[in-house]
């Protein structure tokens, strides 16, 4: 395997909302000395309580790969992928306690002008709504050439061929004339080409693409995917965290898969296994609730209940109110994120004999 | 009427006037549905696919008639027969007050589970509501009705004093099916009903969808742009592209041998959850959809089809049946 890119250790991101009922009896709930510190130092946390997005989360990502991010809305998905490049709001978002270790540096304790050196040149995202985040008042070719301008110091108009050549790339036809458009004049598919561009104006070694393709139809979908694919190819060591709902999408496109529920890792694994044998009951329950046309069933095989609040995740195992396969142990110890394979982690009490 | 039908459309045409200038003329028009006829057999699921802009969300919204009374300048041309215990009517010929005795027969589940329930009532008065239109049910029975109601998508009769935002996307969509089924409809138009869902909900919303289908042998339009979800729950597909038909036919046949182009870049286009296929044979579709407003002449598909001809701008091809109870709208291909 490849050289580690970025190492994700025990990171916690938290967000704080207000809460006073549950206040009055969280302090001797807290075991985490991490965020009994940050309650004493920060007043704004008064009567706040935490809503553990992302909780405990540890991952690599190898140079050269696809890695995707799974889960449902609520999984903590995005908010790592926030966590990465530190742009989640603070207030009411704090990262906790973890490290980021990129290139050997950690992100996190590095300061927020250091970290806008690395944001575009070195680690770049794609949002998922192409509609809102391009600026509608500013020419399209303002916006890319602003990005490569801020990390590079090249004339202005060395910037500007840079740009042609980056819509070229991305497959705009007459890049010329549409730099001096403004975002309203493109379409959905467009626009994503767009944000590609610009999120790969100066090579990042790190692309983090949050639902790139979720907003788009299908046939955009399939030509902004081989895009992605296509330019990751062209340089070698680096990496795609590929965030998304859509399992087809991680099917196709990703090497390895990280599944998240409940603000935690429930499992780790290459790709094909996971789909051929998954092994985390939610994983199951995830895999056969999807239609398959190729089956003839009547019934879909639901995963029962509902997504549990972010404040009332259960204790314990998170997935144990919907988990078909819970027992005694799974209402009273969490369990731990083992490796039952070669790189394949589970993180259920079912595999705990099996190591 | 066919005695196994109970809607019938007939080249249905749909128009935005497109106003500017000072006086705010009409200066052009959006053509969202060009000319489509199709038929919905008693208790059959008939899905209708295709991607944003094709016009499949307005032929739903024609079709149960609330176009017409929502928007003054809209311009809709065609037939819309239904089946009610009378007789047979026309849709599009009833004024207002006339389609309202006819709304409680036909009903429409909405996209958004958001959006599309009333903040400010509770569930007991959003699911009530109906019944106080279109029926003469006293206090007492339509709060019996709401109770059975509840209790039939999988909620409780006791959550009918809660209001909307205690409940999450999947349960506010089975709020929005109770609301529907009020009224004991024949026809439901369910507009995207699953996709603002997660997966795990998702399936748990669609086998639903198909116990009340059965149990009360409803009719269903479902329209959606999830081709694998459409397969599972419909027995017809139809394939809309720029507001026409490409193909209708069999649900299944469609998915595993289609026979119009644009369906079949459609259809290889969707990522399936299956590693194997990775390598599968992908036909991707360069350029946009056009904009209904500048629709090319002729086939609205020929500026993006593979195998288009200089005569395709000429005509707008009519669906032809290619092999019993499969049509497809392009001279060119052949089972």
């Amino acid at each position: 395997m490849h050289k580690k890119l970025v190492e994700i250790k025990n990171l916690k991101t938290y967000f704080f909302v207000e809460d006073t009922e549950k206040q009055k009896s969280l302090h001797q709930e807290i075991s985490d000395p991490a965020l009994m510190d940050l309650y004493k130092t920060d007043k704004y946390l008064k009567n706040k309580v935490p809503a553990k997005a992302v909780d405990d989360v540890s991952f690599d990502i190898y140079e050269g790969e696809v890695l995707g991010i799974v889960g449902e809305s609520g999984s903590g998905k995005s908010v790592t992928a926030y966590s990465i490049t530190r742009l989640i709001p603070d207030p009411p978002g704090k990262i906790v306690s973890g490290e980021i270790i990129f290139k050997g540096k950690d992100l996190l304790k590095i300061s927020f002008e250091e970290m806008k050196k690395y944001r575009g040149n070195e680690i770049s995202m794609i949002f998922q709504e192409p509609m809102t985040s391009l600026n509608p008042v500013m020419k399209i070719g303002d916006q890319i050439m602003e990005a490569i301008l801020n990390h590079e110091e090249i004339p202005k108009e060395k910037a500007e061929k840079k740009a042609i050549e980056m819509l070229t790339l991305v497959g705009i036809p007459s890049p010329e004339k549409r730099l001096k458009d403004y975002p309203h004049q493109f379409s959905g598919g467009m626009r994503q080409r767009v944000m590609i561009a610009m999120a790969l104006a100066l090579h990042p070694s790190l692309l983090i693409a949050d639902e790139p393709t979720t907003a788009l139809d299908v046939t955009i979908q399939a030509q902004i995917l081989e895009l992605m694919l296509r330019l990751k190819k062209e340089r070698e060591d680096s990496a795609i965290l590929l965030i998304t709902h859509n399992l087809g999408v991680v099917a196709e496109t990703c090497d390895r898969v990280i599944v998240m529920y409940g603000g935690k890792i429930q499992e780790i694994s290459e790709v094909d296994p996971l789909f051929e044998k998954p092994l985390h009951p939610y994983t199951v329950g995830l895999l056969s609730s999807l239609p398959n046309p190729d089956l003839p069933m009547e019934e879909l095989k639901a995963i029962p209940g509902n997504i549990p609040h972010i404040l009332e995740l259960p204790k314990a195992c998170k997935f144990n109110t919907r988990c078909t396969k819970a027992f005694d142990k799974c209402f009273e110890t969490e369990p731990e994120l083992l490796e039952v394979e070669k790189n394949r982690f589970v993180r259920c009490h079912l595999y705990e004999n099996e190591k | 009427m066919n005695p196994e039908n109970i809607l019938e459309i007939k080249d249905l045409k749909v128009k935005f006037p497109v106003t500017g200038g000072l006086f705010l003329r009409k200066v052009a028009e959006v053509k969202a549905v060009d000319g489509v006829s199709f038929n919905l057999k008693k208790g059959e699921t008939l899905g209708l696919v295709g991607e944003s802009g094709c016009g499949k969300s307005t032929i739903g919204k024609a079709v149960i008639n609330i176009l017409k009374f929502s928007s003054h300048d809209v311009e809709i041309d065609g037939e819309i027969w239904m089946k009610t215990e009378t007789g047979e009517i026309d849709l599009n010929k009833l004024s207002r007050s006339e389609m309202r005795k006819h709304r409680g027969n036909i009903q429409m589940i909405f996209q958004d589970p958001y959006s599309s329930l009333n903040a400010r009532m509770s569930v007991g008065q959003i699911i009530e509501e109906p019944l106080l239109y279109h029926t003469n049910m006293n206090k007492k029975e339509r709060e019996e009705r709401v109770a059975w109601l509840l209790e039939k998508v999988g909620l409780q009769a006791e959550q009918s004093k809660r209001y909307p935002h205690e409940f999450s996307g999947g349960q506010r969509q089975r709020i929005g099916i109770a609301r529907a089924l009020s009224t004991n409809p024949k026809i439901i138009i369910a507009d995207e009903p699953v996709s603002a869902l997660d997966v795990s909900i998702q399936a748990q919303v669609i086998n639903l969808l198909q116990d009340l289908q059965e149990e009360f042998d409803l009719s269903l339009l479902f329209i959606a742009h999830d081709l694998s979800v459409v397969e599972h729950i419909s027995s017809r597909i139809a394939v809309m592209y720029l507001g026409n038909f490409c193909e209708v036919g069999d649900g299944y046949r469609i998915y595993h041998h289609p026979i119009h182009p644009y369906s079949k870049a459609l259809l290889s286009a969707v990522p399936l959850p299956n590693p194997k296929l990775k390598n599968k044979e992908r036909i991707i579709l360069t350029g946009d959809v056009p904009t209904p407003m500048n629709k090319p002449s002729g086939c609205g598909f020929r500026t993006r089809c593979p195998i288009a001809k200089p005569e395709c701008a000429d005509f707008i091809p009519p669906l032809e049946e290619k092999e019993p109870g499969h049509f497809a709208a392009c001279p060119y291909v052949s089972a």
